[in-house]
């Protein structure tokens, strides 16, 4: 039987607000325990909620951002259940009238298409503390530091057909909460995390199957380890006469499986009500497009740009666009450079290829744009060509300076002299006698490519720094004037 | 309106109190009472009344994003059963 | 000295009679002598007391003091004060030392007041009695046999036995009202958000609201200036313009229309308090007002409504109380469940526990429609009452409570029984209307309350009108105290 996996994903993305959702403390990351957990955070008796504007400011213009219905009034409710990294007994959320409605995201599939992801809304939580279990015998310690983190959560429609979907879907809205800088996008500090729901069906069946859950993911590669392994999980199941039992999962990551989780509320009867200490968030027409005035270029319309202003092609275009500070590099290393081609290839070969094999993200590069830009400058000046501009690279990865300061040092400024040249040239042609009567042998047309031994020759006498042009219209016409 | 025996046993489990065995039968009194006392609510159509969750029309006031709190963890821990490296401890969780 | 209002003690204070010192050294005393009769301190602070007042008399002394300088007041347990055991009346908190201030309680220390001690209280201010209290029951001092009301019944009991001149209370059905009914004392509770939540152990938060309890109108507005304010820590605090409550206490009541709903004189109500309350409205008629009959059609479901609004925010706000950070923890858990079950099971007492059952099914799955929808519509149906009735009248009389204070024990077994008690206050915390009750007479030796409703922010009015009874009467002035030294149980 053929089968389909329907997909829903619950994205958590830590809002990066400086104090806690409803209370003063600071959200900073890496402190030590319970140092940034106020009286509030620790829901001491009496103690009180008031909403921080960041917050809702970075929702509003997530909701922007995606086109969706903007929540005029919005209501925290209180979702209720008993757990030691839940001080107040209940999490503060937004069931019934979320910030953020119906809105949508398109995704890049890797054969090339696009499709229309349905983000069903996306509302203002709170965080929960943090649980250390290896720490004591018999006990667990509580750490609240992270409790009241404010989060934005991020439900899509289950519109998912498969794992690589899933991933294109999360990469995109974490390029966008990254765009807009409402989230730090760090996955391995749990800014960002997923929740996969994930159902299969015999493929033209309506009705969905059961679904399981597969909570606080927090990679995008695991991501998709865990739906694929949790899609094959459940047909196996099923295929084999069993049946999928709704359930919370967790992802191991070093086993490469999914495993049931223990419940956190058996009944999972949350009993959410509105909250009766915090009032109704109401927004008007005026505050949305403030919120909106402020937008950055998002992740597609710089993508389109980058096509129109660059002449890049789609694939360059979706890499360079996809994350905020991969495309303001590129475009301040063709601003420095005055060339998009090539700086283009550079971004897109030499440059990641260091950053991949150093493990390095854009913003950790050595290499800065304004410096990459200068090198390209050379090579667009004609100082140097391309393979020099390559060592001039490396050194300048390594720390060596800039690129003047390491052409001048290393002389590999490139010889133009012709008089230079032609002594060069000269002798190639000389100590090259059987080359040279090939070349005479050979028919005209295919003379061209004849040329490159030459060319080799050359820029090997002259340690690569001589102009390629130059001298490959030299070796032309002195060879040519031999067959005469 | 009347509850059984398990039904306070499921709502006490909810709400995490332990329940003397012996006076569950006054609890289940108790609440099957008072479940009637609020049933009389029932007598009374209100489907085009807007359901009423704070008293006054208020609207949220928002707070500035400002660190205010300083650590203030050896005090407040002052008043906690049981803290090991700064840490509250409870029995292990298991997830 | 213990029969004088604040507003005397603050002019004894000025004119150089005694000092802050003396005043709460020779209150500490009484207390000290008197409250095992009547059980209405939960803890006296006295060292912090006496520093207080050394620190008033100096400001004093600077030609700094303000209104409320050195004047001795006590709080409702329920106000978290920083240093000091904050217990709520519960097992739950008896090991509780709050780390911080309760707004109210920073601002009367900010005005210069002295904290004798945290008064007894129902526990989690759950109760019309205060037997549900883990520190014992409350004695109503002008007949120890009953109860104080509830749940501010220490405040009431301790303010009625002139223990303390004047005591903080909180309200979340009548729990300022009902005491201060059942006690002979003046209390108000103003408008929701009148009065910061901050620090104030919430028990429902919708419906809870701080205020005074005192023994004159005059002094309710003395407290008030002090207590009520905008404060940035609770958002459902208002933000309205700072009132000096105490402008408008003489302003004449002429042409002052009452509305007197028909549901409030039923035949339910004890006909010695329908008859005193009746002949309070005469007096207000000769001082120039004029009366009409009004209907409160919905006031039978205000207790139905209020049952369940009130248990299903107090079940969850109570959730927080789990033996990890605070509070009382069972000894050697054996796991999670154990730890929650067995230190909420020990540390809440029987009233808390049903209430916090009832406002968990209330709120679970398949019922939320059925009980907490319906109890906010219902709400909504209550409030509208009050709107349309107060857009004709200025105020609303009738009796505090249907019945004067009963006997301890007597409705233990009860609960609905003890809940028809605050028939008549209740539908004010779910309008968030502000609300008075005052001394009015007397029945059989217990006092008779006189509930005074005003409209929204209407609380210069109700003060208003309370003192121009109280310059026309002496209610206000009866003492349990004079009346057993006099051998007499009336006045």
């Amino acid at each position: 039987m053929e089968w389909e996996a329907v997909i829903g994903l619950e994205i958590h993305a830590q809002l990066a607000t400086k104090s806690k959702i409803f209370s003063g403390a600071s959200t900073a990351f890496g402190a030590e325990p319970n140092t940034q957990a106020c009286a509030v955070d620790l829901a001491l008796p009496g103690t009180l909620p008031v909403f921080n504007d960041e917050a809702l400011r970075m929702a509003v213009m997530f909701g922007v951002a995606i086109d969706a219905e903007i929540g005029r009034k919005s209501i925290f409710d209180r979702k209720n259940y008993f757990y030691p990294d839940l001080p107040k007994g209940y999490q503060t959320t937004q069931l019934f009238h979320p910030i953020v409605g119906v809105g949508h995201v398109d995704i890049e599939l890797p054969n090339g298409k696009h499709k229309r992801i349905g983000v069903t809304r996306a509302h203002l939580e709170e965080d929960a503390g943090k649980s250390v279990h290896d720490k004591f015998p018999g006990m667990s310690g509580i750490d609240l530091n992270r409790a009241g983190t404010p989060l934005l959560e991020i439900v899509s429609e289950p519109d998912i057909r498969s794992a690589e979907e899933a991933v294109a879907y999360a990469k995109k809205i974490h390029a966008i909460v990254t765009t807009l800088g409402i989230c730090d996008g760090d996955m391995s500090q749990g800014s960002f995390r997923c929740d996969c729901n994930v159902s299969v069906r015999p493929k033209g069946q309506q009705e969905l199957g059961t679904r399981t859950e597969s909570k606080n993911i927090n990679s995008f590669r695991f991501i998709e380890k865990a739906i694929k392994g949790e899609i094959i999980r459940q047909i196996d199941l099923i295929e084999d006469g069993g049946r999928v039992e709704q359930a919370t999962r967790l992802y191991d990551a070093d086993k490469d499986e999914t495993r049931s989780m223990r419940s956190k509320e058996e009944a999972n009867d949350y009993r959410y009500f509105p909250c009766p200490d915090l009032l109704p968030i109401v927004i008007d027409d005026d505050y949305i497009e403030a919120v909106r005035q402020t937008l950055p270029e998002l992740p597609d319309a710089r993508h389109a740009r980058f096509m129109d202003q660059y002449g890049l092609g789609d694939y360059d275009a979706s890499v360079l666009s996809a994350y905020r500070d991969m495309a303001d590099y590129f475009e301040t290393v063709v601003a420095s450079a005055g060339d998009a081609k090539l700086a283009v290839n550079w971004v897109m070969g030499e440059l990641s290829k260091f950053l991949n094999s150093n493990n390095l993200g854009i913003t950790d590069s050595p290499v800065s744009a304004e410096g990459l830009g200068q090198l390209l400058a050379r090579i667009k000046d004609d100082t140097i060509n391309g393979n020099v501009a390559k060592q001039v690279f490396e050194a300048m990865w390594n720390g060596e300076g800039s690129a003047d300061q390491i052409i001048e040092a290393k002389g590999l400024k490139q010889v133009t002299d012709s008089g230079a040249l032609e002594g060069m040239v000269d002798e190639v042609i000389a100590n090259a006698t059987s080359q040279v009567e090939q070349y005479k042998a050979a028919e005209p047309e295919k003379r061209g490519k004849m040329l490159g031994f030459f060319m080799g020759q050359v820029m090997k006498a002259s340690k690569g720094t001589a102009n390629p042009g130059q001298i490959n219209k030299m070796l032309k016409q002195k060879l040519d004037a031999l067959c005469d | 309106m009347s509850l059984d025996r398990s039904d306070v046993e499921k709502i006490a489990h909810l709400a995490r109190l332990q329940i003397d065995e012996a006076d569950i039968p006054e609890y289940t009194e108790n609440l099957s009472n008072i479940l009637d006392l609020v049933n009389q609510m029932q007598s009374v159509d209100t489907s085009q009344v807007e359901p009423l969750a704070h008293p006054t029309d208020a609207v949220q006031r928002l707070r500035a994003d400002e660190v205010t709190e300083t650590n203030l963890r050896e005090k407040l821990q002052t008043v906690s059963p049981a803290v090991e490296e700064g840490l509250f401890q409870v029995p292990k969780v298991i997830e | 000295m213990f029969e004088k209002t604040l507003a005397e003690l603050a002019q004894g204070l000025d004119a150089g009679e005694y000092s802050s010192v003396e005043l709460t050294e020779a209150y500490l005393s009484r207390i000290n002598a008197e409250d095992g009769r009547y059980n209405s301190f939960i803890t006296v602070t006295p060292e912090q007391a006496l520093a207080q007042a050394q620190a008033a008399d100096a400001t004093r002394a600077a030609g700094e003091a303000g209104a409320f300088t050195g004047l001795p007041m006590a709080h409702k347990d329920i106000f978290c004060t920083d240093g000091v055991r904050t217990s709520c009346g519960s097992r739950m908190l008896d090991n509780f030392i709050s780390p911080y201030n309760a707004t109210v309680v920073e601002k009367f220390n900010s005005a210069g007041a002295v904290c004798l001690g945290k008064t007894n209280m129902d526990e989690f201010a759950m109760g019309s009695s205060n037997e549900s209290s883990f520190y014992g029951a409350v004695k109503n001092p002008w007949n120890t046999d009953c109860v104080p009301g509830g749940s501010s019944g220490g405040s009431a009991a301790a303010v009625a036995a002139r223990l303390v001149p004047a005591a903080t209370g909180t309200d979340t059905g009548g729990s300022i009202r009902q005491p201060a009914a059942l006690c002979g004392i003046t209390g108000i509770k103003p408008t929701y958000g009148r009065v910061s939540r901050f620090g104030m152990i919430a028990f429902a938060s919708s419906l809870d609201q701080g205020g005074p309890m005192t023994r004159s109108a005059e002094d309710a507005a003395l407290m008030l200036n002090v207590m009520a304010g905008f404060d940035s820590r609770d958002s459902t605090s208002l933000q309205m313009p700072i009132e000096d409550f105490s402008s408008q206490l003489n302003q004449s009541l002429k042409g002052l229309k009452i509305g007197l709903p028909k549901e409030y004189f039923s035949d339910d109500v004890n006909p010695v308090i329908a008859q005193q309350v009746q002949a309070a409205i005469k007096e207000y008629e000769a001082l120039g007002a004029t009366v009409k009959e009004v209907s409160l059609p919905n006031t039978a479901l205000a207790v139905p409504a209020y049952y369940i609004i009130a248990p299903a925010e107090a079940s969850s706000n109570l959730s927080r109380f789990d033996g990890v950070r605070y509070g009382h923890r069972c000894d050697n858990p054996v796991d999670l469940e154990d730890l929650y079950k067995r230190s909420r099971g020990e540390g809440f007492g029987a009233e808390v526990k049903r209430r916090i059952m009832v406002g968990t099914y209330a709120l679970s799955e398949g019922f939320y429609d059925a009980y907490y929808k319906k109890a906010q519509q219902i709400r909504r149906l209550i409030k509208q009452d009050f709107v349309d009735v107060l857009a004709d009248v200025d105020v609303i009389m009738g009796p505090t409570t249907p019945h004067p204070a009963f006997k301890i024990g007597e409705k233990t077994s009860d609960p609905i029984a003890m809940y028809m008690e605050d028939i008549f206050t209740l539908s004010l915390n779910l309008a968030g209307l502000p609300g008075m009750s005052i001394p009015c007479g007397d029945a059989n030796g217990l006092p008779v309350g006189l509930q005074i409703i005003g409209n929204y922010f209407a609380e210069q009015k109700l003060l208003n009108v309370a003192h121009m009874l109280q310059q026309a009467t002496d209610w206000h002035r009866m003492s349990p105290i004079t009346a057993a030294s006099a051998g007499v149980s009336e006045v």
